[in-house]
């Protein structure tokens, strides 16, 4: 094929691509702000999305920590060294790592699980049998997730910062030889309500684009179990992309001023 | 007699694929027609027309006189509300018991409290058949023949004026064919409601249906009483309702 005929193809696939998701997400915003609301769904939905998801973020951002500790001590000065583990291990969990690997943690965990069930649900015909039982499949299916995703994963963000500064805390004391009142005392000085704050705004956006690409590759599967197969992939692929993406532009939002 | 359903040079297309090309086709009030025609020869999607999960390019669908085609979502909805439908493959809700499963429509639709619901569920389950002891199981672990009748169950549940059926007893096996035929038939004389099924199965036509259209090529290109159906000399009829190889039906990828 010719050459500027494939990328103008690849060009105009990928304006599709993003125009059905602008209007999945306008769509998705209707349904979350109009009644009916599912209350229970959105409980049921917090549980599957944060609760289960406590073990996988907190082991992550305890190891990140610490591993955290480990190479600012061996790879800086180590003169005054306790200071700067204490304040980078602080700030980079909560400003960065706590969220990002929180955020790609659970990506991997539920863009995959949502995508997968919704999209058997589109290849068995559920979402139809939905709809023509008087049943809004954007309100019951995609807004309770969305919904339990923003609202779970500042939550999660909270839980791994806390245990990703314990992380360095307990490396830094147990195998680097720091004092542990004055470690601690150290890490409360240099944090501030911002990078917490900023954290968990970043952590709600990840939450919400984690949500939304399960649903809508799983709401667009087509093609059997392969289909919803690939829509798993493609969810969890496009989470992970999103989510850095995002990251890096939010970053240079809220840190700019 | 008023027509309930009437469709009118229907037309749709996936992409390149025209699969509806100009359907015409109505059922009168009361009446079962049953639609016959080949795989993939765009039934379904013609039944997901009228039900307004597709929406066709060209053409009219009347339901009870109103024009549904593009209709707004609120005024869809109340369309939808005198419909019933069993899919394909049940499509029964994997997370959701029985009962939940069967009520659905009145406790999301009309906020039927659970206790009632339940009662509701154990009444439809009754009515094809099925005793209470299932209404706390789940989809997974019901048979094929009595995951088609919770579908049912469910189908007619709120006692919808029009019911459609897709290829009720594809994956039966005889038996369970005709008890599912005679459930479909007593059903639906009981709530004296407006039907349309579509089947492969020569016997599921003789049970429930009062007239018979074919499907072909897009169009509908036969319609008649079943006794005019079993006569007819009509060669794409002969050869369908024989299923015979040879004959003027042009079979994909032969
Ligand atoms: N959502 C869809 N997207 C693309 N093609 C479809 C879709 N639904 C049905 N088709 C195609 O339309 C044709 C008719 O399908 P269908 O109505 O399901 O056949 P059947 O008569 O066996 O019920 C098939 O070729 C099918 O591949
Ligand atoms: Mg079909």
């Amino acid at each position: 094929m010719n050459p500027l005929a494939r990328i103008g193809r690849f060009f105009l696939g990928f304006l599709a691509h993003t125009g059905r998701l602008t209007v999945f997400i306008a769509h998705s915003f209707v349904a979350i702000i109009q009644p009916p609301y599912y209350v229970r769904l959105i409980g049921q939905q917090m549980v599957r999305i944060g609760y289960f998801s406590l073990p996988v973020v907190a082991l992550t951002s305890f190891f990140t920590g610490g591993v955290l500790a480990l190479q600012i001590y061996y790879g800086g000065n180590q003169f005054n060294s306790e200071a700067i583990v204490a304040s980078i291990v602080a700030l980079g969990i909560t400003r960065e790592l706590g969220p990002v690997l929180g955020g790609l943690m659970v990506a991997g965990r539920v863009s995959a699980a949502i995508a997968a069930e919704i999209g058997t649900m589109r290849v068995t015909e559920q979402i139809d049998a939905l709809t023509t039982l008087s049943t809004e499949p954007f309100k019951y299916l995609v807004a309770p997730r969305v919904i339990a995703a923003v609202l779970s994963m500042p939550l999660l963000a909270l839980v791994a910062d806390i245990i990703g500064i314990m992380g360095g805390f307990v490396v830094g004391t147990q195998s680097l030889g720091f004092n542990p009142a004055i470690y601690m005392q150290l890490t409360l000085d240099f944090i501030t309500p911002d990078d917490i704050t900023s954290g968990l705004i970043k952590a709600a956006v990840f939450g919400f684009i984690i949500a939304i690409m399960g649903c809508y590759h799983g709401y667009n599967s087509a093609g059997g179990a392969q289909g919803v197969g690939r829509a798993t992939t493609n969810a969890v692929v496009s989470a992970s992309i999103l989510i850095l993406s995002a990251n890096y532009l939010m970053t240079s939002l809220l840190f700019s001023s | 007699m008023t027509d309930m359903i009437k469709l009118s040079n229907v037309h749709k297309s996936f992409g390149p694929k025209h699969v509806l090309k100009g359907v015409d086709l109505s059922v009168e009030k009361g009446n079962s027609l049953v639609v016959i025609g080949g795989s993939g020869s765009g039934k379904s999607v013609m039944m997901k027309s009228i039900l307004g999960l597709l929406t066709p390019e060209k053409g009219e669908i009347e339901i009870n006189g109103l024009p549904t085609v593009g209709l707004k979502a609120g005024k869809r909805d109340l369309v939808n509300r005198q419909f019933g439908m069993l899919f394909q493959n049940g499509a029964l809700f994997d997370s959701l018991a029985v009962w939940q499963n069967v009520s659905f429509a009145a406790m999301q639709g009309n906020n039927m409290p659970a206790d009632e619901a339940r009662e509701l569920a154990k009444e439809s389950l009754a009515l094809v058949g099925l005793e209470e002891n299932i209404l706390d199981l789940f989809p997974v672990s019901l048979s094929g023949g009595m995951h088609k009748r919770v579908g049912l169950a469910r189908a007619i549940a709120t006692r919808p004026p029009i019911i459609f059926f897709d290829e009720p007893t594809t994956g039966l096996d005889p038996i369970m064919t005709d008890v599912i035929n005679h459930l479909i038939r007593d059903c639906v004389n009981e709530l004296g409601a407006t039907t349309m099924t579509i089947t492969h199965d020569m016997s599921s036509v003789r049970t429930i249906g009062d007239k018979a259209a074919l499907l072909y090529q897009g169009q509908i290109i036969w319609t008649g009483e079943i006794d005019a159906l079993e006569q007819s000399d009509d060669p794409f009829l002969v050869q369908f309702i024989n299923g015979l190889a040879d004959g003027p039906i042009e079979i994909a990828g032969a």
